[in-house]
């Protein structure tokens, strides 16, 4: 891509400008509250994510046959579930997918729609018209629906598959944005500067376009992190989400929510713990909004 | 909040009676050291945007207040009428026949607001609700105050007013949403609102700066009008010193949150005290002046008002500081006649010596670039424009998209631009100047007409030679807020042109700082991003970046309009020295004619798509014939009181006519002053034939007009 | 006008044809009715599967182009086919269609009017007591998933109803079987039955509606046409409420359509956990029972419901805001 080879190009005189721009990026979003207290707890749940099972003396398919559905104890600090195995582990596990999926499918999402919005409202015309009329159709198809069929049977495909069929029934609404952005920034003078000076279009839209609304991107992705999450959990509770052996917090809600009055510990723990993250990740996402987007001049 | 002395108490006492006891009005609006502070919160610093300002006006007075964005005239009128932000912190006292309004309730303070003071905002695009009908809008503000009118009586007052603000067929158009209306319509609507219950007081903040300059010569007789009639007094907010010079009885200069220098009209531009004053009216491009002499640049930036320097706020920028000056701000102080002050300590210095403008700030010459000795037909041609057209459709409903016409943006004009030449391209907002500039940069082959640069013809370019055209024509946008990314450093953005057309890296990299250097910028700052500089330097970061390439041509997209004047002095002078220079030629759009006569060789000025007068800059600025070149002539104010008072100027009728659907023949005649005296046999020649674009004027070889009945006299 | 009204209409057409032709294609191509078939008690043998399948337009050993074909030719003629249980799917959709309908058309109007209010009385009120606590409740709720949601509402339903000893609040179904309770009895009934799923569906809107509305409403607040209404002597309350709410609902009205594709989501979650028969919990059922003409009418269904939507928001959109009407 010509974006990448540019940097490199530069780096040798420009590397104290890029880090300049990026640690003034940083500290721009260090000084909002809200993202700092989300980002801690993001990093807070990913550190227990992958360091807790380890911390557990129970494996992930380990049973304990002397305790079947046990409350939570000094042994199973979360309890245990209908085999006996230990629900600590298996949510840290759960945790560990949860957090992966909802991270690659805002990744590839934001990037669909940064690439379909961009190029649909630069270009105009007939690009435009057919990028969104695809765009509407896709909105039209019920996300749930679709991905409720296709993926029992793409599902020995492992949980990547998963998440790119969510990036692909997510991405309609922030491209739209991105568009009406496109159509926007497209005006703006910088952008008739570089075309005049003989700046290809292509090349328009990686350096000026797209790098100009990374606030809005950044953003939406965050939001997307979230929904992504959520979805799976709504499918997962119907059996469409992601299979065994693979658990995430989606399935051990599903699970759970059959026996929340009986065994509360099977539901509560998954659900906490899904709510904390989500919440977190919006905190972050809101926190952005207000430090990146010009347009939101809200608050002081 | 306030400090009421036992005197001022006594004042406020005596002040219930119309006339205080010695026969002198009492003012009406008295502001007494007005100190407006914005706390600062995470990381950002407090400002303090006004420092102790005092002022009055009596019934039937205008007061001008004078200064730069950022001076802090603004925030005094906001606070005057009560409408800072809620965490704005307001001392010192405001008050409306003698009763304080500071430390009022919102609702008490809603009930003088509309009623005894009033305000005109500078924005009429954004100051109208966009969902409400105008007439709805201003029955509204008839409503608020008198609860008991019925609507319809309301409305019928609308109307009135409507109609006393020149709004043509009121009754009809009341129903109209604000989207309808052109921007001096809505600047009349907002006008109709402020004086909708006969205030005491009008503030106006900037009514005309968003304004074309025929529409800024309506709108000011409109508060004229509206002055008559309501007997208020007017406090007229405004940077521009011409608007202010014609119209108010004193004027007050604001720098940095304080005043600098108050007193009558004459005083202030005639025997003006204070250096800073000097430089806002000698860098002023003045329409009135045929020797070309440089204008006089402020240097430097007005400080932060974060952290402020213990001295006069001026003196980093002051060529005649002296030491003394940063020891402690100056008080504002009588010199010379009545109600004369100024705050410089060299102020009486300045009198005695009568130091005007040109003493006291030094000014260089500017080189003659050695092509402008060569007879214009001996020189190369850069850009040739012939019949040049563009029409596009016009779009209707942002849901319900169709076609409702055709925009004649650019309908046939013809021009060229020699070696070494600047052309001026004016006309109002809507006349087809800035379509004609994309048309010309796009290089595209033009729907009619050729375009040909530098012997090319754009047309007929296959992309490699286009992309080489490129090198030779660039252009300077207007808003350097939107012309340079705002994500790039500059050190990439001038280099972009230079990458795009493959130049070697180390070559970039010296070519950069070359570039910084020409336009006077500080090499070192290519590490730092646009908003870290301010206007001025990134129009002339702009300006580097349009050089990168040595271009024969430059295209200036109204360069200066966007900046204030003191830093706009700088922009032109560096314009005028680049092109001594480099030889550059410049095709130079602006709708402010007294900058184009400042810099421009040659002049054309356009009217819906076309060009209605063309010719070297002497003969139009001396003896116009068309008679809209006239009207826009005369409408521009001079910054001098004395020409300004003894002027008759031309208001034009009307706005703009709809550029899709033009009147037949000649397409000014609807405004025009001169239609209006024909006779009904000479106006059907107006009416039926468009006139051609001819030489009228004999001994005058480089002047055409396209009119019927062009002024000619002493020619024949 | 009618021009317009009458393209957009056709595009909505194609693209709803578009969308329940996909649905029908994929659906057709990776369920497996035989499965279903096979897995009955006692199993049908493979010949009366195989009729089964057959007049059903199941059979996939029938090429797909064929099976589309018929049933493209049944759509035209507005028949959706039969069920897997040989019923008519468009009878099936006649009975679901209005519980699905009342419950979003409830949910939407009660969600999006208490979010939108809040929204912007917070925004007013920016870092008042009440917009901290609407602030809160609707980062959580939007944290929380419908599902728990309405699995939540179950719980507390079961305590209130603990608590106070009678069935206050039902969580099964759309309404009581066999009940003779007359007009005001079963009105009750319904009410009892409706509360849950409604909260449900509408407090997750609540949330998002009012997190937009507010920001909308602060966007607004600084413009100058307020400044101008209270230049004329409005208070600051009044301008609010007549200036800028009114301003900032606009673009609320295009959040709504994007909003409603999740709307429909949660709508199904909502049907499937309160045991309503509408046509969110009929597509989860149909799935599992591999059921590729109900998948397709389901589709075409909430197809219909996005275009409504986005029709209806199209037509505020230009009730609310001047500029986009065509004089």
């Amino acid at each position: 891509m010509s974006l990448s080879a540019e940097r490199e190009a530069t780096t040798s005189e420009a590397a104290a400008e890029i880090s300049g721009r990026w640690s003034s990026l940083a500290k721009e979003l260090l000084a909002t509250r809200r993202v700092v207290i989300g980002l801690a707890i993001i990093l807070g749940l990913i550190a227990m994510a992958w360091i807790g099972p380890m911390l557990s003396p129970w494996g992930f398919d380990e049973r304990d046959f002397t305790a079947f559905r046990s409350p939570p104890t000094a042994d199973h600090w979360f309890g245990t579930g209908n085999t006996g195995r230990d629900v600590f582990h298996m949510t840290m596990v759960g945790l560990q997918k949860s957090i992966l999926i909802g991270l690659c499918a805002a990744l590839f999402t934001t990037v669909i729609a940064a690439l379909v919005g961009a190029f649909a409202g630069y270009y105009l015309g007939f690009t435009d018209r057919a990028l969104m009329w695809v765009t509407d159709l896709f909105l039209v198809l019920p996300q749930f629906l679709i991905l409720a069929i296709l993926y029992p049977v793409l599902r020995d495909q492992g949980w990547l598959v998963f998440v790119l069929l969510l990036a692909c029934l997510m991405w309609m609404v922030t491209a739209k944005m991105v568009r009406g952005m496109t159509i926007s920034l497209k005006e703006r003078e910088y952008v008739l500067a570089a075309r005049y000076m003989g700046v290809s279009h292509g090349r328009i839209i990686l350096r000026h376009i797209l790098p100009n609304m990374s606030s809005l991107l950044i953003v939406d992705a965050t939001i997307n992190v979230s929904s992504a999450i959520i979805l799976e959990t709504a499918l997962s509770y119907f059996g469409f989400g992601i299979q065994p052996p693979d658990v995430t917090l989606g399935s051990l809600i599903a699970e759970g929510s059959r026996q929340a009055l009986a065994f509360p510990w099977t539901f509560w723990f998954c659900t906490g713990l899904l709510i904390v993250l989500v919440l977190a990740v919006n905190l972050v996402g809101d926190g952005l909004r207000d430090a990146l987007d010009p347009h939101s001049k809200s608050r002081t | 909040m306030s400090a009421t002395s036992g005197t001022a108490a006594a004042e406020q006492e005596q002040t219930g009676a119309a006339r205080g006891p010695d026969g002198v009005e009492p003012p009406v609006l008295e502001v007494r050291d007005l100190e407006v502070s914005f706390p600062g919160g995470r990381g950002n610093a407090g400002v303090t945007a006004v420092r102790g300002v005092s002022y009055e006006v009596r019934r039937g007075e205008i007061l001008g207040i004078v200064g730069e964005s950022g001076s802090g005239k603004s925030v005094s009128s906001l606070a005057a009428i009560g409408l800072l932000p809620d965490y704005a912190q307001v001392k010192g006292s405001i008050r409306l026949h003698g009763e304080e309004l500071l430390g009022l309730d919102d609702r008490t303070m809603a009930r003088k607001r509309g009623h005894a003071i009033s305000m005109v905002f500078q924005d009429p695009l954004s100051g109208l609700t966009p969902v409400y009908t105008v007439g709805d809008q201003v029955a509204e503000a008839v409503r608020v105050h008198n609860p008991q009118i019925s609507r319809a009586a309301a409305h019928k007052r609308a109307v009135e007013l409507l109609t006393l603000v020149g709004i043509p067929d009121a009754e009809r158009r009341q129903r109209s949403f604000p989207h309808e209306f052109s921007g001096g319509m809505r600047q009349r609507v907002m006008i109709a609102i402020a004086i909708a219950n006969d205030p005491d007081v009008i503030i106006c903040d900037e009514p005309t700066t968003a304004l074309d300059v025929t529409i800024q010569a309506q709108i000011l007789e409109v508060l004229k009008a509206a002055q008559r009639e309501t007997g208020a007094a007017i406090v007229m907010i405004t940077h521009d010193l011409g608007v202010v010079a014609g119209l108010v009885d004193r004027v007050q200069v604001m720098y940095a949150g304080r005043l600098v220098e108050t007193g009558t009209v004459d005083d202030v531009y005639y025997r003006t005290r204070m250096p800073y004053t000097m430089g806002l009216l000698g860098s002023v491009p003045r329409l009135d002046q045929d020797e070309k002499s440089p204008l006089i640049p402020i240097k430097g930036n007005p400080p932060s008002l974060t952290d402020m320097p213990p001295g006069c706020p001026f003196a980093p920028r002051c060529p005649i500081a002296v030491e003394a000056c940063d020891a402690g701000e100056p008080p504002l102080e009588q010199v010379g006649g009545e109600g004369h002050r100024a705050a410089c300590i060299r102020a009486g210095e300045i009198e005695s010596n009568s130091w005007t403008a040109h003493d006291v700030y030094p000014v260089s010459e500017i080189a003659h670039d050695p092509v402008s000795q060569v007879p214009r037909e001996d020189r190369g041609t850069v850009l040739r424009v012939e019949g040049l057209a563009k029409h596009h459709p016009l779009m209707r409903g942002a849901l319900f998209k169709r076609r409702v016409g055709t925009v004649y943006a650019v309908d046939g004009l013809s021009f060229d631009i020699r070696e070494g030449e600047t052309l001026g391209l004016v006309g109002e907002s809507g006349c087809g100047k800035s379509s004609t500039l994309m048309e010309i940069l796009s290089l595209d082959k033009p729907q009619q007409g050729t375009v040909e640069v530098l012997g090319k013809e754009s047309g007929r370019l296959s992309n490699r030679e286009r992309f080489d055209v490129r090198r030779d024509v660039q252009v300077v946008f207007q808003d350097p807020m939107s012309s340079l990314d705002p994500r790039m450093r500059v050190f990439e953005i001038i280099a972009e042109p230079l990458r795009t057309h493959g130049y070697a890296k180390d070559r970039i990299r010296s070519r950069v700082l070359e570039l910084m250097e020409l336009v006077g910028l500080d090499g070192s700052a290519v590490t730092r991003s646009p908003a870290e500089f301010s206007g001025g330097q990134r129009q002339r970061i702009g300006i580097a970046r349009a050089l990168a390439l040595e271009p024969k041509l430059l295209v200036l997209d109204e360069p200066v309009s966007a900046l204030d004047v003191s830093i706009q002095a700088g922009v032109i002078n560096l314009l005028e020295e680049l092109k001594a220079r480099l030889g550059l030629s410049y095709l130079f759009v602006a709708h402010d004619l007294s900058v184009v006569r400042h810099i421009a060789d040659r002049v054309a000025v356009m009217y819906l798509g076309k060009i209605v007068e063309i010719g070297d800059v002497q003969s139009i600025y001396r003896r116009p014939t068309h008679p809209y070149t006239k009207a826009l002539l005369s409408a521009i104010p001079l910054p001098d009181p004395e020409k300004e008072r003894r002027r008759e100027h031309i208001v034009l009728q009307g706005d703009l006519p709809n550029p899709a659907d033009p009147p037949s023949g000649c397409r000014f005649r609807t405004r025009c002053q001169k239609f209006a005296v024909l006779s009904e046999d000479d106006r059907s020649a107006c009416r039926e034939r468009e006139p051609e674009l001819r030489h009228r004027v004999e001994g005058a070889a480089d002047q055409a007009a396209a009119c019927h009945y062009a002024d000619t006299e002493g020619s024949r | 006008m009618a021009k317009f009204l009458v393209r957009r209409l056709l595009s909505y057409l194609v693209l709803i044809f578009l969308a329940s032709s996909i649905a029908y294609l994929i659906a057709a191509t990776t369920l497996s009715p035989r499965a279903y078939f096979e897995q009955q008690q006692p199993p049908p043998s493979d010949q009366a599967i195989e009729r089964q399948l057959d007049k059903l337009n199941l059979n996939p050993e029938t090429p797909l182009a064929e099976r589309y074909a018929t049933w493209v030719a049944g759509v035209a003629v507005g028949d959706f086919g039969q069920t897997i249980t040989d019923q008519s799917v468009n009878e099936a959709i006649a009975r679901k269609a209005g519980v699905s309908l009342r419950l979003i058309v409830a949910g939407t109007v009660i969600g999006a009017t208490l979010g939108v209010a809040m929204g912007a009385y917070a925004a007013v009120r920016q870092y008042g007591r009440f917009d901290r606590v609407t602030t809160v409740a609707a980062f959580f709720l939007l944290a929380v998933p419908a599902v728990v949601v309405a699995v939540t509402l179950q719980v507390i339903a079961v305590w209130i109803n603990d608590v106070s000893g009678m069935r206050l609040l039902e969580y099964g179904g759309e309404y009581s079987a066999n009940l003779d309770a007359g007009f005001w009895g079963t009105l009750l009934d319904r009410v009892q039955h409706a509360i849950l799923p409604t909260m449900a569906l509408s407090l997750s809107l609540f949330a998002a509606f009012s997190r937009y509305q507010r920001n909308m409403m602060l966007d607004v607040l600084g413009s100058d046409f307020v400044r101008t209404a209270m230049a004329k002597g409005l208070t600051r309350r009044a301008a609010m409420i007549k200036h800028a709410l009114r301003t900032a609902l606009i673009p609320t009205i295009t959040y709504f359509t994007f909003t409603f594709g999740i709307l429909i989501a949660n709508a199904t979650f909502t049907e499937k956990i309160f045991g309503w028969h509408g046509m969110g919990a009929w597509v989860v059922d149909s799935i599992s029972t591999q059921d590729v003409n109900a998948v397709a009418a389901v589709t075409f269904f909430m197809a219909v419901c996005v275009m409504a939507a986005s029709f209806l928001s199209d037509v505020l959109y230009a009730w609310l805001d001047p500029r986009v009407r065509v004089s």
